[in-house]
């Protein structure tokens, strides 16, 4: 296995003289920026991961009574809102992508502003939902508070994050800064997007539906 | 003598890529190689901080009831060791070779991310002023390097202390994962063409392993340290046993990072060894592909084996039953590589210079404590000498051993390329023979007194309990070693001024850094080799000569600051990648940041909003997307 030898040919055809004269940045596969979001993803993932392996491990050594202190059991009605309007913000998302990779811009204007509009309602309701909380309990009151609020909490920053990006976009959108060669800023906070909606959907079953399925 | 093309070429080249002198170059830098440079120095300070730190604990117990220093200093001073030595010293060590070697072994013009690479090396450097300003009020972290609660919440450690060390490694954090993300995409996507994923140099291998471990790995300990923050500062519960919380899983989470940080220190100075061995021993590498599959295992095994810290802790006999097996278990791949290590020694023809005797020196110390690893992954033999001096020497044996010595013999090897000057040789046996016996002296009493009951972790000891004569003998061990480490840094300085030149390859290695002068210009390479091997040097002479001749006129990119993008798996070319210029923004940007953390420490609200605000203008003139031209 020391010395392992190539098709010769297929590697010297590298020196495609397109390429080469191409402008600089011409893509065939996917952008480095491309590839550092991904990895990126993947680490923000793992915080996801242990804030919520750290909310079962606590349930569980907690004892048979979860929520604990009389708390009641989270009310399902506002997250049944909540959850559908942040998944489907994902689509105009996408709608948004595949428009500017084909040079619309008015696409990508209109796909943002609906991911916006959505992104921003989810926000807000959740905003109402901290206010009525609030009145039963906070993170101080015990463990189960810390783990409510510091995830929805960490999960409710990355939108507003998303939400900034998605701004930041339009903004340079406006100023035709993008169009059917140069979207990779467009192709990440894509992905990004499709992560934060995508991780709710394990929060959503666990911080919402599990206390309902084990008494 | 170079062809007039090749001159003109690398003259044009030089011009684009050259960073204006002065100040600036060192401030808004984005070359790796300085990068690099400015990592591996920057270690060392805190190598030397550490170490010294060690030499004081050591000359307080060189003798019974010593009273140099008072418990809370000792606390202080063995926490910061060890957590200066694992956080500041060793992974941004790795990470400063792998800045500056890893572009080069593959044959690219920096790294993917040269403004992020910047980046990250400011926060490193003040992460580090960060965590060691807490000796300006004397409060540095006093509850050890895994800080367990409930000693370190804010009932029995109300002091700063602990929220230096929280927020001081929650800092550092940024740094190490944006310096892995840059890694694993630079080793992705800027290999030389021809350089398939079956060619990649097995250091190159081993910083992708490493990288990919710190992906997965770090954010448990970031998580951990924010939940211990909100406890301490915020009021909230995760620790809190009476509220519900529970101080087992900061062990959990702890460990969960904290095993997979061994590999992660361990697995950088791996790949050093497979390097300089074929170098030094005139062979190829026996069994290329068991090590990069070993070292892809161990960076996964090694998720699985927290538990093994904690097996004092009282957990269910049935999981502790599954981690002692995964620890025995993650013992098969470090011996597939010790095996191939040794075959490629003994069927080669071994030439003993200085980095050769480093990894000598590597392969016996490392194989002792892996002998005493394999007891502990035993559960009843743990839970007999569980925190005492045993596994003070056994961790000492893993991480000198495992990593300090491959530094130093890297130090030694590749040196020449980056001053363009040899070392003394002679010194350099002195300093390995010092080092080598200095260190055994220090720890090898230590599994003694462990096993003849001393704690660790105590500040003094009395006499009479059969210690007395193992410490000393450590003590004085201490000493040998940094008379040892001195020589080097006397050697390495001495190198600067007189050294022998060392041309573009003294020692006749295989890999593709050695193809370039030394040191390498700024643009690395006049043109970007096809690779055909995974010993490209021994295999095609044409590289010999690459800085003279220009063999594909096309590969020079003499028009552009730009480097070649090429595919994951073979390495096809698909991109010319631009690379940016240099900046001042990464600097500005982890300044920000900084200020973003003072706040927290202090809890004066305006400059976390004025570091904000910083850190976001800085992040703004980063990635503000160019007008689009044509």
């Amino acid at each position: 296995m020391s010395s392992i030898e190539a098709p010769r040919g297929r590697a010297l055809a590298c020196t495609e003289p397109a390429l080469i004269r191409g402008p600089a940045g011409l893509h065939r596969g996917k952008a480095p920026g491309w590839w550092g979001m991904v990895f990126l993803i993947a680490t923000e993932a793992m915080f996801f991961t242990i804030l919520l392996t750290s909310y079962w491990y606590l349930r569980f050594r907690h004892g048979p009574v979860w929520p604990p202190d009389g708390i009641a059991k989270p009310e399902l009605f506002l997250v049944s809102v909540m959850t559908p309007i942040l998944l489907v913000s994902s689509a105009p998302m996408h709608w948004a992508e595949l428009g500017i990779k084909k040079g619309r811009i008015w696409q990508l204007r209109l796909g943002l502003a609906l991911t916006f509009a959505l992104g921003g309602t989810f926000l807000g309701l959740q905003a109402v939902e901290y206010l009525t909380k609030v009145k039963e309990f906070t993170p101080t009151t015990d463990v189960y508070g810390s783990l409510f609020f510091a995830i929805t909490g960490f999960h409710g920053f990355h939108v507003f994050v998303g939400l900034l990006m998605n701004l930041w976009l339009q903004y340079y959108a406006g100023k035709r800064r993008f169009d059917a060669e140069h979207f990779l800023p467009v192709e990440v906070v894509t992905m990004y997007w499709h992560f934060v909606d995508a991780v709710w959907v394990f929060i959503f079953a666990t911080i919402y539906l599990s206390p309902h399925l084990w008494p | 003598m170079a062809t007039p093309l090749a001159l003109r070429l690398s003259e044009r080249l030089e011009k684009t890529w050259e960073e204006p002198p002065g100040l600036g170059t060192w401030l808004d830098s984005v070359d790796h190689k300085k990068i690099g440079k400015h990592y591996i120095y920057t270690a060392f300070l805190f190598f030397t901080a550490g170490g010294i730190e060690a030499l004081i604990m050591r000359a307080q117990l060189a003798r019974p009831n010593e009273r140099l220093l008072n418990p809370e200093a000792y606390n202080q001073l063995f926490s910061m060791h060890g957590i200066t030595m694992i956080f500041f010293f060793v992974t941004p060590m790795l990470f400063g070779f792998g800045n500056y070697f890893v572009p080069l072994m593959i044959g690219a013009r920096d790294m993917a991310f040269p403004r992020l690479n910047a980046f990250g090396y400011w926060i490193f450097l003040f992460a580090g002023i960060f965590m060691y300003s807490s000796f300006l009020i004397g409060r540095a972290p006093d509850d050890g390097w895994f800080n367990y609660v409930p000693i370190a919440g804010a009932r029995f450690t109300p002091g700063l202390n602990i929220d230096y060390y929280t927020l001081g490694l929650a800092f550092l954090g940024i740094s190490t994962t944006v310096g892995s993300v840059n890694f694993i995409v630079t080793i992705f996507k800027l290999r030389a063409p021809g350089m398939s994923i079956a060619r990649l140099p097995l250091y190159v291998w081993a910083i992708l392993a490493t990288s990919f471990a710190v992906v997965f790995a770090l954010p448990s300990l970031t998580i951990a340290n924010v939940m211990l923050e909100l406890d301490r500062r915020a009021g909230f519960n995760f620790f809190e046993v009476a509220k519900g919380g529970d101080v087992v899983l900061w062990q959990h989470l702890f460990w969960i990072f904290g095993h997979p940080d061994v590999y992660i220190i361990f697995l950088p100075a791996v790949g050093i060894v497979s390097t300089i061995i074929p170098a030094f021993t005139r062979r190829r590498i026996i069994g290329y592909v068991w090590l990069a599959l070993a070292t892809m295992a161990t960076a996964i095994i090694g998720f699985g084996v927290w538990v093994h810290h904690m097996f004092a802790v009282g957990l269910p006999n049935l999981s502790m039953a599954f981690f002692s097996a995964a620890s025995m278990l993650i013992t098969i791949p470090s011996g597939v590589q010790i095996f191939a290590w040794i075959a490629t020694i003994i069927s080669g023809r071994p030439v003993f210079k200085t980095p050769m005797l480093f990894i000598m020196g590597f392969v016996f110390v490392f194989v002792m404590g892996g002998v005493t690893g394999v007891m502990f992954a035993s559960v009843p033999f743990d839970q007999q000498i569980t925190d005492s001096y045993f596994v003070v020497a056994h961790f000492h044996y893993v991480l000198f051993g495992g990593a300090v010595f491959p530094i130093f013999a890297a130090i030694h090897y590749w040196a020449p390329k980056m001053s363009g000057r040899m070392l003394h040789e002679g010194w350099g046996k002195v300093s390995f023979w010092l080092i080598f016996l200095g260190f055994n002296l220090t720890f090898f009493p230590m599994h003694i007194a462990g096993l003849l009951g001393m704690p660790r972790r105590i500040y003094t000891y009395h006499g009479g309990l059969g210690w007395d004569v193992w410490n000393l003998l450590s003590t004085i061990g201490g000493f040998v070693l940094a008379a040892g480490l001195l020589v080097v840094v006397l050697n390495f300085l001495w190198s600067l001024r007189a050294g022998a030149p060392a041309g573009s390859d003294p020692w006749g290695a295989p890999d593709l850094e050695w193809a370039t002068s030394s040191p390498p210009p700024h643009y690395n390479f006049l043109e970007i080799p096809t690779v055909r091997s995974n010993t490209p040097l021994w295999d095609q002479p044409e590289l010999r000569e690459m800085g003279r001749r220009v063999h594909d006129l096309q590969r020079t990119m003499a028009e552009g600051h730009v480097t070649i993008g090429t595919t994951v798996v073979d390495a096809e070319p698909e991109a010319i990648l631009p690379m940016p210029e240099s900046t001042f923004v990464p600097v500005v940007t982890a300044i920000g940041v900084t200020g973003i953390f003072v706040g927290f420490l202090t809890l004066i609200y305006p400059v976390i909003v004025i570091g904000g605000a910083i850190a976001i203008g800085g992040l703004q003139a980063w990635v503000r997307p160019k007008e689009i031209v044509g």
